[in-house]
């Protein structure tokens, strides 16, 4: 069983700038979970089209239910292809993007195509396509469930990270507020402590052990 | 942005930098007059390559667009 799952979005920038914005995307005050961004193959095809993988590493956390069913030590971050197809003759750019790792667990791909909006030749509008599954035997479900749930809050970091640099690549002061960014730094902080925390914790039950 | 290999953020960094100026100012204009990125994407390349071999992340013979052929138009 696989979950399927379809949206559109629209950005209000030409075609060219969110092309230009994808490959800058990161870092953005929305992707805090990108560890790390790389390009591992680029050609221009003999039609003109660019074609790229783009790898990255984000971090992936587990909810707490569903921690007690995974390996002990399951890396914490998952890398991540992203290809992609840019033709600037026909103005789409088309990604593919999924999970390499922890992939029996939950497979999220996702397909996206950006397009000159046709009612207003200066937006680009934006198809999203998902497909979500898992090969847990008698959880998938819930593992599908709750990978579309991650995956639509995820829709919503990705758009404002993307509208964020957009802003910025034309000279605007990005939307976000001083006042929003101080709360993201001090839920950082505190998270971060409480990271901390939980470390000194289990060092110590260790210690008892031994 | 950093790159997957720490080694190789310096080289990511100047490589970026050359090929968004290339993407913007040639690519999207159609003007196909030769690519300056080459050298830079070529150093890049070994040793970003190197790093996924050491940190063994399993990229080899992912088809480009891979797992998507099957997938129904809809």
């Amino acid at each position: 069983m696989v979950k399927y799952f379809c949206c559109a979005d629209l950005l209000k920038s030409t075609w060219d700038q969110v092309c230009i914005a994808f490959w800058q995307r990161y870092p953005n005050p929305y992707s805090n979970h990108v560890l790390t961004e790389d390009i591992i193959f680029r050609e221009v095809t003999p039609t003109n089209c660019l074609i790229s993988r783009r790898l990255l590493t984000k971090t992936s956390r587990a909810p707490r239910w569903m921690e007690r069913y995974l390996p002990k030590h399951m890396a914490s971050s998952a890398y991540i292809i992203e290809d992609s197809i840019v033709d600037p003759q026909k103005r789409t750019m088309t990604t593919f993007t999924w999970n390499i790792s922890h992939a029996r667990l939950m497979s999220v791909e996702e397909r996206c195509e950006y397009k000159i909006n046709p009612e207003n030749h200066s937006w680009t509008e934006m198809k999203r396509e998902a497909w979500i599954s898992s090969n847990v035997y008698g959880l998938s479900r819930a593992i599908q469930e709750f990978g579309l749930a991650r995956f639509k809050t995820s829709i919503s970091k990705t758009m404002k990270g993307f509208e964020y640099i957009l802003a910025k690549m034309q000279g605007e002061t990005p939307s976000r507020t001083l006042a929003e960014t101080a709360t993201e730094r001090a839920r950082e902080t505190a998270l971060a402590a409480k990271e901390k925390a939980k470390d000194l914790a289990s060092h110590a039950q260790k210690k008892q052990f031994v | 942005m950093n790159s997957v290999g720490e080694a190789c953020t310096d080289l990511k960094r100047e490589y970026d930098q050359c090929f968004n100026r290339w993407f913007a100012e040639k690519f999207l204009k159609g003007d196909r007059s030769g690519d300056q990125c080459t050298e830079t994407f070529r150093k890049y390349q070994r040793c970003v390559q190197k790093a996924i071999k050491e940190k063994d992340i399993p990229i080899d013979g992912v088809e480009f667009m891979g797992p998507n052929k099957d997938k129904p138009e809809s």
